[in-house]
C-alpha cells in the first residue's frame, strides 16, 4: 500500500510526479486555459423548450388506447398473503388486467439501478406472497381510466396473516427478531457480508493502523452517537412510466429514470425476455436526486403491457412516492476519535448501523460511502470503519444525493467541531491543518470501494484552502463567531469541510457517438442521462469546445437504448467527469476526420491542417466546416465524419467544499432559522458556471430543509402518517435564506477540460454546519436530526 | 356537459365530465405544460392563470370555469418567440428539470402584472405555493428580478 505522501513542512514524497501535481493542485489555478464555450454561461440546450412548456416529459405523450395502472399496497408492516380475491374487480367494466404474485415469474432481483453484477442484495420480486412494509406491493391493475383502476383496487380482498414486525433497527439483528427475508432465493452476487437470517442486508469492516494505539496517543478522546433520519427525495415529477409494444412487438419503456440501460437489463431479466426485445427511452425528467436510480415501476408496468398487449401508464401519486418509493437510509453512527493538543487526529473509529428498510436497495454501497467519502478528508493514521445495513419493516432506503456521505458528515463534521473546541483551535484552522491535499493519498481509497475494494488514488487537485479562505471571509467568520448576543434569539455560526467523488473508478462507463451533418452541425448521441441537471448542455459544450463550433451546432440526444451508446446513468457524480470525457474523445475523433478531409480537399498533409474558430486552416487557405461536410458526404472519397468513444476512469477525483452557516436560535420557541449559508466549492473547472451554481444551491437548500423540517412520522405499526407536502415540509421560496455559492476553480488533469463533479457534495454540509452553528449560538450539541423546535427546546432545557 | 372557456386567447367549447378537475381537462386537451405534482394543491406544478390570477388547476373544478379565461405557459410564448419571463428564466439558469417552471412562470407573471417592481420578499411570498426541488429558488428569484427590470426598461 502506498504510504501517505505529503508535501510542504511535513515530509517529502519520493514521487516527483506527485510532488508536481501537489504544487500545482493545491494552488488556486490562476491560469485556467481559455476556452470558447467551456466555462461560459451558455443557455441550457433544452431551456426554452422547458420554459415555454413544450418539452415532453414521460406523461406528456399521447397514446391511443392507453390503459392506466394502479397498485394495491400492504396495510401491514409484515404479513403473509393467504388469499387474494380479485373476482369482484375482474367483473368491473373497463378492467383489463389484474396481476398478483401468482401471475408473474418469480425472479429474484434488486431494484437498485447499478452496474452488473449489482452490489445490492437480490431480495425482491415483482410481486410476492409476503409483504414486508406498509406500502409493499400486493397486486397491480390496468384499466381504461385511473378512476376505474382505483375502483378495481378497492374491490380486491386480501387475506393476510400478520407477522411480528421489526421497526427498530437496533433490534433487527438481535437473536429471535422476526426474519424479514426468509425466502430461499435471497442472495448476493458478490463476496460481501449478507445474513438475512439475522436481518443483515450488508456489512462493512475496514481497519487501517491501530485505533487503540491512536486513542492511547491522544490528549482528548471523543465518543458520541449521531443519528440521521428518513427523508424522501421529493422530485416534483413523481415516478412515472409508459410501456407499449412497437410495430414489431418489441417492448418500449418510456420512463422517468436516471438509469435507462440498467432498466433495460433488469426488466429483461425479470420478465424473462431478451435485452434485444426491450427499448428504454428517457424523455425529459422532472428531477430524481437518486430516487430514479431505481428500477421501480418499469417491470410491473411492462408485465401489464405484455398481458394486455396495450400501452399502459403507471404514475405514482404523491402519497405513493412517499410510501412506496425510496428514501434516504437513516443511520446511527458511533464515532470514537482521538486528537492531540496540537490538532493531530490520532484515531477515527466510525461504526454505522444503517436501516435499509424492507429491501436492501443500495444497502452495501451507501454504507461504504459513509466511510469512503468522509474519512479521507482528514489525515489520520489509525482508522476503523465498520457497520451493518439491517432490514426492518419500514420504507426502503435507496440512492439519495450524497449517498451515505450526508450521513457520515453528520458525525465526522460535528465531532471535528467538538475536537477543535476542546483543544482551543478555530475549526477553520483545524481543517486547514488536517485536510488532505493534492499529491497525497489516503489508505481509505484503496480499502473501501463500492461493493469491492477501492482504487488507490493520488489527489490531483484540492482547492480547499481557498474554499476555507473565501468562505470564511464571505460569512464573516472571525467577526461573528462566539457572539450569540443578548435577548432570547441567539445568533451563531458553524462550518464544515466536505469531499465527494467523481464517478465510480473502474466500475462506471460512459460512451458517446457524434456525426457531422451537411451544414457543419453535429448530432451528439450520449447514453448519459439528463434528469434536469443540465448534462445535455454540459456535454454539448464539451463537444462544441473540441470542434470549435457554437453550442447551437451541437444537437444532443440522450438516453435511448436503441439509439445512443451505453452509459451507466446519472449517479455517483459521474456525468460531467466520466461521460464528458467520452464525449471529448468522440469529438476528437470527428475533429481528426475533419482535418483529414480538409487536407484531402487541398492535397495537403493532415498535419498541416488546424481547426480554428469553426474553420480549418490548411495550405494557406481557410475552409468552413459546412464545406468540409458537404465534400465528405457528396463529392469525393465520400464518408461519414464521425466519432465513437467510451470512457472509464481509474480515479474518482473528489470535489471539495467548505460550508458556513449563520443561524438564529429562538430560545423561547426552539425555532432555528438559517439566515445565511455560504458554500465555497472546488469542482474543478465549471463547464457551465450558472448550472454548477444551480447544482450547489439546490443541494444546499435540500440539505437545509432535511436538517430542519423534513421528517417521516410513523405510528406504532409502521405506517407513515405524513405522506404529503402539507405535513412533510420541504422548503419553499419563502423559507429561503441567503445562499452564496463561491466556485473555486482548479484544473483537474484527468477530467474533461479540468472538470470534476458538483452534483452531490453540497447536500452534505447543512446538517453539520447548522448543528455547529446552533452550538455556537446556544451551547447545545445536537447530534440527532432533524433540528425541529421540539428537539431544540428539549435540549435547551436539559 | 359542455364548457365554454377561453384558453390562451382561443374560444373553446369543451366536453367535460362531472367533477373533472381543470388540471385533467387541460392535459386532456393537450396543454401539457400544466404538470401534475401532487393533486392536492400543495406543489404549484399545475398553476394556470384563471382570469389573470394564479390557481392550482388540480383544485379547480372544470365546471367552475364557464365563461372564464385561462392562460397556460404555452400561451405566454414559444421557443421561437419566448415571453420575457421565459427568456429571463433560461438566461438566469432558473430552469433545471423544468417541471415546476411553467407554474413558476405563471405565478411570476401574475405577480409582475400587479407589482412591476417587487422586492425579494414579495417575490418569495408570491412563489410560496410553487415548490421546486432542483434550484433552491436562488436563480428563480434572480430571473424574476431581471424580467422586472427589463420590463421597466432598466
Amino acid at each position: 500500500m502506498r504510504q501517505k505522501c505529503t508535501v510542504g513542512d511535513r515530509c517529502f514524497c519520493d514521487n516527483l510526479c506527485n510532488l508536481w501535481i501537489a504544487l500545482l493542485g493545491n494552488m488556486r489555478m490562476a491560469k485556467v486555459p481559455k476556452f470558447h464555450t467551456v466555462g461560459k454561461a451558455e443557455w441550457k440546450v433544452d431551456g426554452l423548450a422547458l420554459a415555454t412548456g413544450r418539452a415532453q416529459f414521460t406523461a406528456d405523450f399521447e397514446m391511443r388506447d392507453l390503459l392506466h395502472a394502479r397498485l394495491l399496497y400492504s396495510p401491514h408492516a409484515h404479513a403473509l398473503i393467504k388469499k387474494i380475491d380479485t373476482s369482484r374487480a375482474e367483473k368491473l367494466a373497463g378492467v383489463r388486467a389484474i396481476l398478483t404474485w401468482k401471475d408473474l415469474p418469480r425472479v429474484i432481483h434488486t431494484t437498485a439501478g447499478q452496474g452488473a453484477p449489482e452490489p445490492s442484495p437480490y431480495d425482491t420480486f415483482l410481486l410476492d406472497n409476503k409483504v414486508r412494509f406498509v406500502g409493499d406491493r400486493v397486486c397491480a391493475v390496468a384499466a381504461d381510466s385511473p378512476e376505474i383502476a382505483d375502483e378495481a383496487i378497492s374491490l380486491i380482498n386480501v387475506e393476510y396473516e400478520v407477522l411480528p414486525a421489526v421497526l427498530d433497527p437496533s433490534k433487527a439483528m438481535r437473536p429471535g427478531a422476526p426474519v424479514i427475508h426468509d425466502e430461499k432465493e435471497a442472495r448476493v452476487l458478490i463476496h460481501t457480508p449478507f445474513n438475512p437470517a439475522r436481518n443483515q442486508a450488508a456489512g462493512v469492516n475496514v481497519r487501517i493502523g491501530d485505533v487503540g494505539k491512536g486513542i492511547a496517543e491522544a490528549d482528548f478522546v471523543f465518543d458520541n452517537e449521531y443519528e440521521t433520519h428518513y427523508a424522501q427525495h421529493c422530485p416534483i415529477e413523481t415516478h412515472v412510466v409508459i410501456t407499449y409494444l412497437d410495430e414489431s412487438g418489441r417492448l418500449v419503456i418510456r420512463t422517468s429514470t436516471q438509469v435507462p440501460f440498467h432498466v433495460r437489463r433488469i426488466v429483461a431479466r425479470v420478465l424473462g425476455i431478451p435485452v434485444s426485445s426491450v427499448r428504454v427511452i428517457k424523455p425529459r425528467i422532472g428531477g430524481g436526486f437518486g430516487a430514479k436510480q431505481e428500477v421501480l415501476l418499469e417491470g410491473i408496468c411492462a408485465a401489464l403491457t405484455l398481458k394486455t398487449g396495450k400501452p399502459v401508464k403507471l404514475a405514482y401519486l404523491r402519497a405513493e412516492e412517499f410510501i412506496s418509493s425510496r428514501t434516504r437510509h437513516p443511520q446511527r453512527i458511533r464515532l470514537r476519535s482521538g486528537v492531540r493538543k496540537n490538532g493531530d487526529i490520532t484515531s477515527l473509529d466510525l461504526r454505522v448501523l444503517m436501516n435499509t428498510g424492507a429491501y436492501g436497495a443500495h444497502a452495501l454501497t451507501v454504507i461504504c460511502n459513509t466511510g469512503s467519502k468522509t474519512l479521507p478528508l482528514v489525515h489520520c493514521p489509525n482508522i476503523a470503519f465498520s457497520g451493518d445495513s439491517v432490514y426492518t419493516n419500514l420504507p426502503v432506503g435507496g440512492a439519495y444525493r450524497g449517498y451515505g456521505a450526508t450521513q457520515g458528515y453528520a458525525a465526522l463534521g460535528i465531532q471535528i467541531d467538538e475536537m477543535a473546541r476542546a483543544i482551543g483551535m478555530d475549526p477553520v484552522e483545524f481543517y486547514r491543518r488536517n485536510h488532505i491535499r493534492a499529491g497525497e493519498t489516503s489508505p481509505v481509497f484503496r480499502a473501501l470501494g463500492e461493493g469491492k475494494a477501492g482504487v488507490e488514488m493520488v489527489i490531483g487537485t484540492c482547492g480547499l484552502d481557498e474554499c476555507l479562505k473565501r468562505g470564511a471571509r464571505e460569512i464573516g467568520w472571525g467577526r461573528k463567531r462566539g457572539k450569540p448576543g443578548a435577548g432570547p434569539v441567539k445568533r451563531g455560526i458553524g462550518m464544515v469541510c466536505l469531499m465527494q467523488g467523481s464517478s465510480i473508478p473502474e466500475v462506471d462507463m460512459g460512451a458517446a457517438t457524434i456525426k457531422m451533418n451537411d451544414d457543419g452541425s453535429f448530432n451528439l448521441l450520449v447514453g448519459a442521462t439528463d434528469l434536469g441537471t443540465g448534462s445535455d448542455t454540459v456535454l454539448a459544450q464539451i463537444a462544441a469546445e473540441v470542434l470549435s463550433v457554437p453550442l447551437k451546432n451541437i444537437i444532443v440526444y440522450s438516453s435511448d437504448t436503441d439509439m445512443t451508446p451505453f452509459d451507466v446513468g446519472a449517479y455517483a457524480s459521474s456525468t460531467t467527469y466520466l461521460s464528458g470525457m467520452a464525449v471529448k474523445k468522440a469529438a476528437e475523433q470527428a475533429r481528426d476526420e475533419i482535418l483529414s478531409v480538409a487536407a484531402e480537399m487541398f492535397y495537403a498533409r493532415k498535419e498541416d491542417a488546424v481547426l480554428v474558430n469553426g474553420e480549418v486552416h490548411v495550405g494557406g487557405k481557410k475552409v468552413s466546416l459546412s464545406r468540409i461536410a458537404h465534400h465528405s458526404l457528396y463529392e469525393r472519397n465520400q464518408r461519414q465524419i464521425m466519432g465513437a468513444a467510451s470512457h472509464i476512469t481509474h480515479k474518482s477525483p473528489p470535489p471539495f467544499a467548505a460550508h458556513f452557516a449563520e443561524v438564529l436560535v429562538d430560545t423561547e420557541t426552539g425555532k432555528v432559522t438559517v439566515v445565511k449559508y455560504v458554500a465555497a466549492v472546488d469542482c474543478g473547472v465549471a463547464v457551465n458556471p450558472p448550472l454548477a451554481e444551480g447544482q450547489c444551491e439546490g443541494a444546499v437548500l435540500n440539505g437545509i430543509s432535511f436538517a430542519l423540517t423534513e421528517e417521516f412520522l410513523f405510528d406504532e405499526r409502521g405506517r407513515l402518517l405524513n405522506p404529503d407536502f402539507n405535513y412533510y415540509k420541504i422548503f419553499s421560496a419563502r423559507d429561503l435564506p441567503e445562499i452564496k455559492t463561491i466556485l473555486i476553480p482548479t484544473y483537474e488533469p484527468s477530467g474533461p477540460y479540468g472538470a470534476k463533479s458538483i452534483s452531490e457534495i453540497n447536500i452534505n454540509g447543512p446538517i453539520t454546519a447548522i448543528s455547529n452553528a446552533i452550538f455556537d449560538a446556544v451551547g447545545i450539541r445536537l447530534r440527532k436530526t432533524p433540528f425541529t423546535p421540539e428537539c431544540v427546546l428539549k435540549n435547551l432545557s436539559i | 356537459m359542455l364548457l365554454k372557456v377561453k384558453i390562451n386567447g382561443e374560444n373553446k367549447v369543451l366536453k367535460i365530465a362531472a367533477g373533472e378537475r381543470l388540471l385533467d381537462l387541460l392535459r386532456r386537451e393537450g396543454y401539457f405544460s400544466v404538470k401534475e405534482g401532487c393533486r392536492q394543491g400543495n406543489c404549484g406544478a399545475c398553476v394556470v392563470l384563471l382570469d389573470g390570477r394564479p390557481v392550482n388547476s388540480c383544485m379547480v373544478f372544470a365546471a367552475r370555469c364557464e365563461g372564464r379565461e385561462i392562460i397556460t405557459t404555452e400561451g405566454l410564448g414559444t421557443p421561437a418567440h419566448p415571453h420575457p419571463l421565459q427568456e429571463a428564466f433560461v438566461n438566469a439558469g432558473a430552469v433545471q428539470c423544468g417541471y415546476c417552471t411553467p407554474g413558476m412562470i405563471l405565478s411570476s407573471q401574475a405577480l409582475l402584472a400587479e407589482n412591476p417592481a417587487p422586492s425579494v420578499e414579495e417575490i418569495k411570498t408570491a412563489l410560496d405555493g410553487n415548490l421546486c426541488r432542483c434550484t433552491g429558488y436562488v436563480k428563480i428569484i434572480k430571473a424574476i428580478q431581471d424580467a422586472a427590470k427589463m420590463h421597466r426598461g432598466g
